[in-house]
């Protein structure tokens, strides 16, 4: 079950459940799941709307709070910790948002937004403060001295998103959880800045947890993919291994969904018709066996345990394709 | 059957905004075949919207419009109000892409259904539910006669865009227009819609128009695609010559600007530098000449006309990529 990817991983989580409540019904976003994130590794997380992968995100920074299962950063048990020490510790993790402008105060000037984490961690020099913003604005790409001053709604979206990245950088973090930061934008800014994330990856030695839908956008930056669904793990593997042989049916039907910019590849009709069940009442056994060509008796009745498919590939089926 | 179903010819569409005049479309050319599939793509603001709300004369009311559009062998600009009314939804439908504002949300799904069919054909209650019924199960819509009591929020985002096409498709239209129509949905929900709207069209022989912002869709699913920048048509081709003969920088930076499945982890995209221009500042030259990194001395004073090369490509560029280079 545990994938080992290496001796002292940053990220380890281990059988986490989040559920919400409803309207008196409970929501199971995320189901028993347990992954790890190496050092300056990035974990592409993938999966359709309402899987469960913001909430898995929100859980590890403590943004939710998890019904069961812990969250080891650094070997340090983040539910445990409270007050200042959770404090500190989330210094060490940043969050980047999907909707930039929505995530950037719109009456306070970038200079100020962005030195806003600065001065809550007590770095109480101005001249310093000014220094390191000005220094983490022109690595992504912005001149401190235009856009200092201004507010966020001079900007578009690509421009904003780089803000956010310059907020999340400037306490000079080890871990980035991305959520969707590409999917508000249009495809000739989405590539420059998936390039400016690869780029401050090595800058400043990142390890990454990269929250997406798009699976070509995921693969494009990740040296690992998880897949997601209905709130369980399906597979976990490496980027290109899990491309080329995915293992579960699931993590085959979204690759086979995808667009494809070419005419001579036709769509092929055998997407199955069905739509994910609602997180309310998640199917018993496998929960992706309702959609599943290869479900029988056996998916309905027993959980799959994540298991090994192949070197490093993890896969959750008791039918799978390799 | 064929012959030219819809034709804009010269639109221009002026918005006046706080910062002055914004050309939202800017001298386009159009024309749509009986039964075939036109994709327009191009990014935010380029104008694309505002080209399908000028077809359907939907326009805001302080927009100006000149030129001329030809659906049926009718002028549109023409037209009086009444006239419009039932030319839309009857000939000329549409599907947007968030399914929630194009249905009423405190009425029942088979109510608004109904009132669409009864509106325009000469039906009975009793046959414009049976052909309600009829057409959500078209639609791949489960269980149909129980869902035409249900109201939109009862269903998830795929079933609405779902229950928006059967809607679109109710009259039996000769033109559908699709603007984004899968943009808020899941990729495996995507897939299922764009296979519905290709299939029904190729049932009813129904020309269409896909409006994205996404190069994959388009790809294998029309007959030719104009890709918009700057809210002109800067190339404009069949769609299996366009994707291996693009002539037009543009065309070429967008698709190249697609992370690829088949590329390895961590390869550096070519990105388009800059961003779309501000269309209320016009620029003298060819508006994509900031970007493009084929621009060279009249590319800034002077704009390009969009000309053909073949019979059916066209493209609005002084340095076209060059021919013969199989992409």
């Amino acid at each position: 079950m545990m994938q080992q990817v290496s001796s002292d991983p940053l990220l380890k989580v281990e059988n986490l459940v989040v559920e919400y409540s409803v309207g008196g019904k409970t929501i199971h976003a995320v189901s028993d799941v347990s992954l790890e994130i190496a050092r300056g590794e990035t974990l592409g997380l993938v999966g359709e709307s309402g899987c469960g992968k913001s909430t898995l995100g929100r859980a590890v920074l403590q943004l939710r709070q998890a019904v069961s299962g812990t969250v080891l950063f650094d070997g340090h048990d983040l539910a445990a910790m409270q007050g200042d020490s959770l404090r500190k510790m989330r210094r060490r993790v940043q969050l980047i948002f999907q909707d930039p402008i929505a995530s950037l105060n719109p009456r306070r000037r970038i200079g100020d937004i962005v030195a806003e984490p600065l001065v809550i961690s007590g770095v109480k020099d101005p001249n310093k403060r000014k220094q390191i913003v000005s220094d983490v604005l022109s690595a992504v790409g912005l001149d401190p001295a235009l856009v200092s001053g201004r507010l966020p709604h001079e900007f578009s979206g690509g421009q904003c998103q780089r803000i956010c990245i310059a907020r999340a950088l400037v306490l000079n973090p080890e871990f980035i959880i991305c959520d969707e930061p590409v999917s508000a934008l249009d495809v000739s800014i989405r590539a420059q800045i998936l390039n400016l994330l690869e780029e401050m990856k090595t800058r400043y030695g990142l390890t990454l947890l990269f929250i997406a839908h798009d699976l070509a956008v995921v693969k494009a930056v990740s040296d690992r993919v998880a897949v997601m669904y209905l709130g369980r793990l399906c597979e976990v593997g490496p980027s290109e291994q899990l491309f080329a042989t995915p293992a579960h049916p699931y993590t085959a039907l979204l690759i086979e969904a995808i667009p494809v910019p070419d005419p001579d590849i036709r769509p092929t009709q055998s997407i199955p018709v069905g739509e994910p069940p609602s997180p309310i009442a998640p199917p018993s056994g496998c929960r992706f066996r309702t959609r599943c060509p290869r479900a029988d008796a056996r998916c309905a009745s027993e959980v799959p345990e994540l298991r090994m498919v192949a070197p490093r590939q993890f896969a959750a089926c008791h039918h799978p394709l390799i | 059957m064929s012959g030219v179903l819809l034709s804009v010819e010269d639109a221009v569409v002026d918005l006046p905004t706080p910062r002055g005049n914004l050309r939202a479309v800017d001298h386009v050319d159009l024309a749509v075949d009986a039964g075939k599939t036109l994709g327009i793509v191009g990014e935010s603001g380029c104008g694309k919207t505002m080209l399908s709300r000028t077809i359907l004369q939907l326009l805001p009311k302080k927009a100006k419009l000149s030129g001329r559009v030809m659906f049926d062998g009718q002028d549109l600009l023409k037209l009086s109000p009444e006239k419009l009314r039932k030319l839309r939804g009857r000939s000329l439908a549409v599907v947007f892409q968030d399914p929630m504002t194009s249905l009423n949300p405190v009425l029942t799904i088979g109510t608004q259904l109904i009132e669409t069919i009864q509106e325009h054909l000469e039906l009975g209650l009793a046959q414009a539910r049976q052909r309600s019924i009829e057409l959500l199960a078209a639609v791949g819509i489960p269980a149909p006669e129980q869902r035409l009591a249900q109201y939109p929020h009862q269903l998830s985002g795929g079933m609405r865009q779902r229950v928006a096409i059967a809607v679109a498709l109710s009259c039996e239209p000769q033109l559908l227009i699709a603007d984004e129509p899968t943009t808020a949905l899941d990729v495996t929900i995507q897939a299922q819609i764009l296979d519905l709207l290709a299939r029904e069209q190729q049932r009813r022989h129904m020309a269409m128009i896909i409006i994205t912002h996404d190069l994959g869709v388009v790809a294998g699913r029309t007959d030719e695609v104009a890709v918009m920048y700057a809210g002109r048509v800067v190339e404009r081709a069949p769609t299996p010559l366009l994707f291996k003969q693009m002539r037009m920088p543009y065309t070429e930076a967008l698709l190249a600007a697609l992370p690829k499945l088949d590329a390895a982890p961590h390869t550096p995209l070519p990105a388009i530098s800059g961003r779309p221009p501000d269309q209320t500042r016009p620029l003298k030259g060819c508006s994509f000449s900031p970007r493009c990194r084929y621009a060279a001395g009249r590319c800034n004073t002077e704009k390009p006309s969009l000309r053909a090369e073949a019979p059916q490509h066209f493209y609005a560029c002084f340095h076209p990529i060059a021919a013969g280079v199989d992409a």
